[in-house]
This record gives C-alpha cells, structure tokens and sequence, in this order.
C-alpha cells in the first residue's frame, strides 16, 4: 500500500540520519556511531523535531568553515610591497606555522599567538624551510605557498584540512622542494600520493600513519617506485610478519633492502 | 475500545491452534479473512493518513511549481541550486520524478568519472572549473546536519590528450584558450613525455596537452547520492514515475512581421505510476527536461518538433542516446601509480583504477560502428577489434592484458554539435532544458545546475554565460563544436 518513498514525500523532509538509511550506502567514510550516538541523540532528536536547533547547527558549521577560509585568505598584496618570502612567511606565522628563512633560526609563534617582527626586515632572504603541522591549511592557503619559490623542506604534519586536492597543488615547489612530510593527515590517501611524482627533486618523504590510505605497504612500494631518488619513510612492511628465530627486530624504514 | 479489541486479536501467537485443523479437517480460512477486515479498519483509525476512500500517499502532490523530469546529476544538480537559491527558504515546491530510482542506467553512474578542463569553448572551461571548485568543496555545500562526509575518492592525476600532426596546431590554440580562461594546463613534447612517462610509445604524437590541477576522475555515485541527500534535507520531493503527458494551454500571438506564433504553456504533467495504470495529474508552473538520453522522448511528449520541418516549431530536440562501452583489464606490467587518464589520438582512453594494476578504457565508436542503443549490452569483440590494437600500440606494456568486466551506458549525444541544451525553449515557454551533453554531462552538472536555476530565479545567466547554449541554435543553425570530446 504505502512505497518506500512515502516518508520523502512529506513537505518537510525529516533530516537525520533515519531518512538516509534508505539510500545506498555513501561510497566512503562513516563516522563510528557508537560512543557518538549516546552524546549525539539528544542534538539529533532536536534538530529533527525543531527548526530553530536545526538552523542554530547549520549556522555553527558554516561559522567553523568560514574560519577555516579566513585563515586561507590570499595574502598576495603583501608580496608588492613586502617580497613573495615574506608574504609567505607571513601566511605561516599567521596560521600557527614555523618558518626558516635560510641563514637565519626557526621564527616559532608562542602560544598566544605572536611571533617576531623581525623578518619584515629581511630583504630577499629565501624561505628554506616551513613547518606548518596541525596547521588548517588548506587548497586556497596553498597558492599563498606558491610564493615561496626557494622551499627545500615542508613538514605538514597532522594537518586535518589537507587531503588530495592539495596534494594536486604542490607542483610548483618542484623545483626546490626535497623534503616533505605528510605524516597523520587523516584526509590524504593513495590517490593523492600518486601526484607527487611531480616533485623529481624529492629526496625524503614521509608518509606515515596515515589513516585513509587503504593499503599502506603497497602504497609505499608504488611510491617507491615512482620516485625512484627519494627515500621515502612511514610503513613498517614487516608489520604483521612473524619473526623467524634467526632474524633480527627490524628498523622502520626499508626492512628489504631496494 | 475498539483498538483494544483488534489488538487483543493480534496477539494470539504462532502456537495457537486454528479451528478446524484438529482432525486435519478442512479450515474456513477464518484467519485471512479476520486480518482483512482488521487491515480495513486499521487504515481508517485516526493516526494514519485518513483517505476514506482510497490511499495516495505513494503519489507525487498535486500541485509544484517546478517539476523536473529526470533524477540523475543533472536534475539533482537545478533541484539543489533552485533550493540554494530561493530567495525565501520554502519559497519554491520543487517535485522530481525519476523512472528508476535503482538508476541502473543512469549515465553518470555508469560513466569513467572524469573531469577536466582541456575544452574547445571557454564556456565549458568555465563550467568545468566551477564543478571542480564545487566538488572540492563538497562537504561545504552538500553538508546535511549529523550525516557522515561524503568521500568522492578523488584522485587528482589529470587528462593527457595526446595529439598528431594534424591536430597539434588546433590543440596548441586550445591550450591558449584554456589557460586564459584560469585552467592549469601544460603542453609537453615527445621527448619531456618519454621522459616522464616512459611507458608511453610516441610514435605518431606530435604534442600533448597536460592538466595540472583540478582534473581527474571521481564517484560519480558518490556525487548523486550526496546531491540526493541533500536535495532531501533541503525539502525536494520525489517521485518515482514515468511522465506520460503535458497537458498545455496555448496562446496565439502575433510577432512585428504580423505572422501568427503559438505560444504554449504547460499547466499539467501526468506521472504515471510503476507496474500500474494509475496516474497522477501534477499542476506545475515549470517544467524542467533533464531526462539524459531520454529528452528527446520528453520533449516530443510538449510538441517540439511537431510542425513542418525547417520551421521553429519543427525543430525537434536533437538529443539521441548513444551506447557506449567500458572495459575493465587487469595489466600487471602496467602504467604506474602515476599515469593519468590517457587520451590517445585514435580515439582510445583509459585509466588506472586503484593500487592493483586495473585499468578502465574504452573508445569512441566512429559514426558508422555506432552499436544500437536498444539495450546496455556489451559487444566484447569491439574491445577486441577497434580498442586493443590502439592501446597495445600506444601503451606497449598493453600487449599482454586480460579483461576482467565491461559494461555499457548511454551518452545523451547531441546530434547537432556535441555540447548541452540549457535553457528556456522559445515556443514552449515553460520547459527548461538540462540536457544532451553527450559525455560530460557529469563533469558539468553543478555549473550547470546553477547556470539553469539563475535562468528561472533572475532571468537571466548571472555566473557562467551560457547564452549560446540555448535551444534556438538548432533553428539558426548556429553550431558551437567542441572539438575534444572523448
């Protein structure tokens, strides 16, 4: 008598996760539901029944990834009057990041926030080296990257804004770039490994504990073997393997010599 | 009372014993029939939809104001950016009618999933850029309160179209066009080929053309099912039905020339039920024709195209579906990691697919090989014949492969010039047109979708310019060709 589809026809449309269960199943993620379900009910049950809450949350979320863009803005109008290094510098600081301007130390915010001003000061000093771990960097905030046009080591460690469309966009720093780190991202998986063979001048790489990667040892070996001249570091390939009584504990990188 | 006494009645068990079956005698069927009257009863309690006469609570409304004909991406896509942007929220009742929800021939979801940049037209440079900045961001756009992230699975390697002699000044130009309009591509020569993809045979290719950013392959189910998602959350309704018939009211007018013109208007759709013959007349303000393969049908159900031939009332939709096949071969000497979708000069495609030396191609049937689109069988001897030599001769590693799978699916192929309807139709006043994109429907659904909805909220193309895509070329006869369709 009634469809399936009965429940869609209503005017208003209960949201949720109850009218999406009849939908195919979202080829993806899906978040654990169990520890998440108990706190998660209640918030649930009252966007479901009432507007307000409902709007209230999708007002929250817009907030947070508006933040998210405000801290992506470009700062291309700093690199007229100030030199594309410290444009860029600027970019990291201002996102919690560190920088190394060649020759000189490591420019780190404190907790709070500020950092030294006295890299304004630098003229032409090339950025030799940025580390922008649990940064919210993100596809826009790498143009401001581009700028940087002399950067040997990148270190985006544990960034949560960082997934494979970025990883797309790390071809300019060809050039120049020789070490990168990629370790923790949790967005990042092979798909995105595979754009870097731009990066020919690569020398180490790092791709561990990263949890979208779905295989990750085959993932290295294919790695490997597209940057033929980078030691690329992350999985331990004897993971799992049983150790014979005549073998020794292995270190983390190439257990198998290439 | 009269609750307790029916559910008193359901809660005798399995175990109870019927009368009758003691002496394993003849049974009067008691039990059937009790269940009848209780299920009559039942529906007619306060509670449950109280239609007296008749439930039809499986039918689409009885009035909308825009009803779009066609569930797959593009429809989804005008659903969702008219719901976007609405100016009041709740200001439009947007109805969908989908023949099969299961979308078993879908074309996007039967597609390779691709999407690039490296087109003829700046307008489709311009509607593929704003997709792929659409689909980056599609956990913004498409984020339903408490539902999980959608994963397109992405992979960013980008398109290599490989050129000979004769095309590499046409692809040169392109090149220049493309990066213009803001598309990251790099032209390549044989030699800076060889040596960044040494698995490739040059012979016969004069230039190469390389996306750099914002290309590649995705799920294109992935992408309906989190347009789908979110088209529900915004209040969409759906339907799963088949449109039978516009009903119409007509205006006669008469232009500056004095010469008579019928203006239509269509008031009514009939959406037929599945498996049955009962149907629902929906009253609708709009209609919008994004029924893929399938427009042609729809737009002669409105009367395009009836009417003496070189005429604008004969000119009929020129949108035929055409079957084309994909194959799927496992390689194990392969292309590597880093290949990306390959367009070869003879036509053939394909790519890599995950981490276990798979791949997926095929290749555009020349107008006489054209295979019937009756059914989505696959004819493995034109793997065979027309696309292994190609591929074996571009890709030596590809002498030695074995097909695993194939499938086909429909290209909603514009006859005409090879590029999407969008737009009003001048005669039939209230029909939008989503339609006959011929292969990169997909790719261009959200630019699309937003392109269409501004058209019926704004009068006119806001974002994206799309004024050479509407359905009077067809009279004109103005072609737009887009020369890199695969």
């Amino acid at each position: 008598l009634s469809s399936p589809f009965s429940q869609s026809l209503r005017l208003v449309a209960p949201i949720g996760n109850r009218s999406t269960r009849g939908i195919h199943q979202l080829g993806g993620a899906v978040d654990p539901e169990s520890s998440q379900k108990k706190r998660r009910t209640m918030l649930q049950y009252l966007s479901d029944h009432f507007y307000d809450v409902e709007f209230l949350r999708g007002y929250f979320l817009q907030n947070k990834m508006d933040k998210v863009h405000q801290k992506n803005r470009s700062f291309a109008h700093l690199e007229e009057t100030h030199g594309p290094n410290n444009a860029g510098a600027f970019f990291i600081l201002k996102q919690g990041g560190a920088v190394k301007f060649r020759d000189k130390e490591w420019i780190r915010p404190d907790k709070y926030g500020h950092f030294s001003q006295e890299f304004w000061n630098f003229s032409e000093v090339p950025v030799e080296a940025v580390d922008a771990s649990d940064c919210a960097i993100n596809y826009e905030g790498l143009e401001n990257l581009h700028l940087l046009k002399e950067l040997q080591s990148l270190s985006l460690q544990r960034c949560p804004h960082m997934d494979d469309w970025c990883l797309s966009r790390l071809y300019p720093l060809a050039d120049s770039l020789q070490e990168l780190s990629l370790a923790g991202c949790p967005r990042i998986s092979e798909r995105g490994l595979a754009c870097l063979h731009h990066l020919q001048n690569l020398r180490r790489l790092d791709i561990s504990n990263l949890p979208s990667v779905s295989n990750p040892g085959l993932t290295q070996i294919l790695v490997e073997e597209m940057l033929p001249n980078c030691k690329v570091v992350g999985v331990n390939l004897a993971e799992g393997l049983k150790l014979g009584p005549e073998e020794q504990p292995q270190d983390t990188d190439r257990p198998i010599p290439a | 009372m009269l609750p307790r006494v029916l559910s008193l009645g359901v809660r005798r068990g399995p175990l109870t014993r019927r009368p009758g079956t003691l002496r394993g005698g003849f049974s009067l069927d008691w039990e059937e029939k009790l269940s009848e009257i209780k299920k009559k009863i039942q529906s007619v309690l306060p509670g449950t939809s109280l239609h007296p006469l008749y439930d039809s609570s499986h039918l689409p409304p009885d009035h909308s104001d825009v009803v779009i004909v066609g569930g797959g991406v593009l429809g989804l896509s005008v659903a969702y950016w008219l719901k976007k942007l609405e100016k009041q929220r709740g200001a439009l009742r947007v109805l969908v009618v989908e023949r099969d929800l299961t979308y078993s021939q879908a074309s996007s979801a039967l597609s390779l999933g691709g999407i690039h940049q490296q087109f003829s037209l700046p307008e489709n440079i311009h509607l593929s850029l704003f997709s792929a900045s659409f689909l980056r961001n599609i956990n913004e756009h498409l984020a339903v309160v408490d539902a999980p992230p959608l994963d397109l699975q992405f992979n960013p390697l980008g398109y290599l179209w490989l050129a000979s002699e004769k095309d590499a000044a046409a692809m040169e130009n392109n090149v220049k066009v493309q990066r213009q309009e803001g598309a990251k591509v790099c032209l390549m020569s044989p030699d800076q080929l060889r040596n960044k993809f040494p698995w490739i045979n040059t012979e016969g290719v004069a230039l190469a053309s390389y996306g750099m950013e914002d290309e590649g392959w995705f799920d294109p189910w992935c992408l309906l099912q989190g347009l789908r998602r979110k088209v529900q959350s915004m209040g969409v309704l759906f339907c799963q039905g088949e449109v039978t018939r516009f009903v119409s009211s007509s205006d006669r007018m008469l232009t500056k020339n004095q010469k008579e013109v019928k203006l239509k208007r269509i008031y009514e759709v009939h959406v037929k039920m599945d498996n049955s013959v009962e149907y629902q007349p929906v009253e609708c303000a709009l209609v919008i024709n994004a029924a893929g393969a399938w427009s042609a049908q729809i737009a002669a159900l409105a009367g395009i195209g009836k009417g003496p031939p070189d005429t604008l009332q004969g000119t009929k939709l020129p949108v035929e579906p055409r079957k084309r096949y994909v194959y799927v071969w496992h390689c194990p000497q392969g292309p590597g990691l880093e290949s990306p979708l390959v367009a070869d000069t003879s036509g053939t495609y394909f790519r890599r697919e995950g981490l276990g030396s798979n791949y997926l191609g095929g290749r555009s049937p020349t107008e006489e090989e054209e295979p019937d689109p009756e059914n989505l069988e696959v004819d493995h001897d034109f793997f065979q014949d027309k696309v292994w030599p190609h591929l074996a001769q571009r890709v030596p590693a590809f002498e030695t492969l074995k097909v695993q799978n194939a499938w086909a699916g429909y290209y909603d192929y514009n006859t005409f010039d090879q590029n999407g309807v969008v737009g009003p139709h001048p005669l039939v006043v209230n029909m939008f047109f989503a339609t006959g994109f011929s292969g990169h429907g997909r790719q261009q659904a959200p630019g699309v979708g937003r392109a269409v909805a501004e058209m019926i909220l704004e009068g006119r193309f806001q974002t994206i310019n799309l004024d050479s895509f509407l359905f009077s070329r067809f009279y004109l006869g103005e072609k737009i060709q887009e020369d890199n369709i695969i």
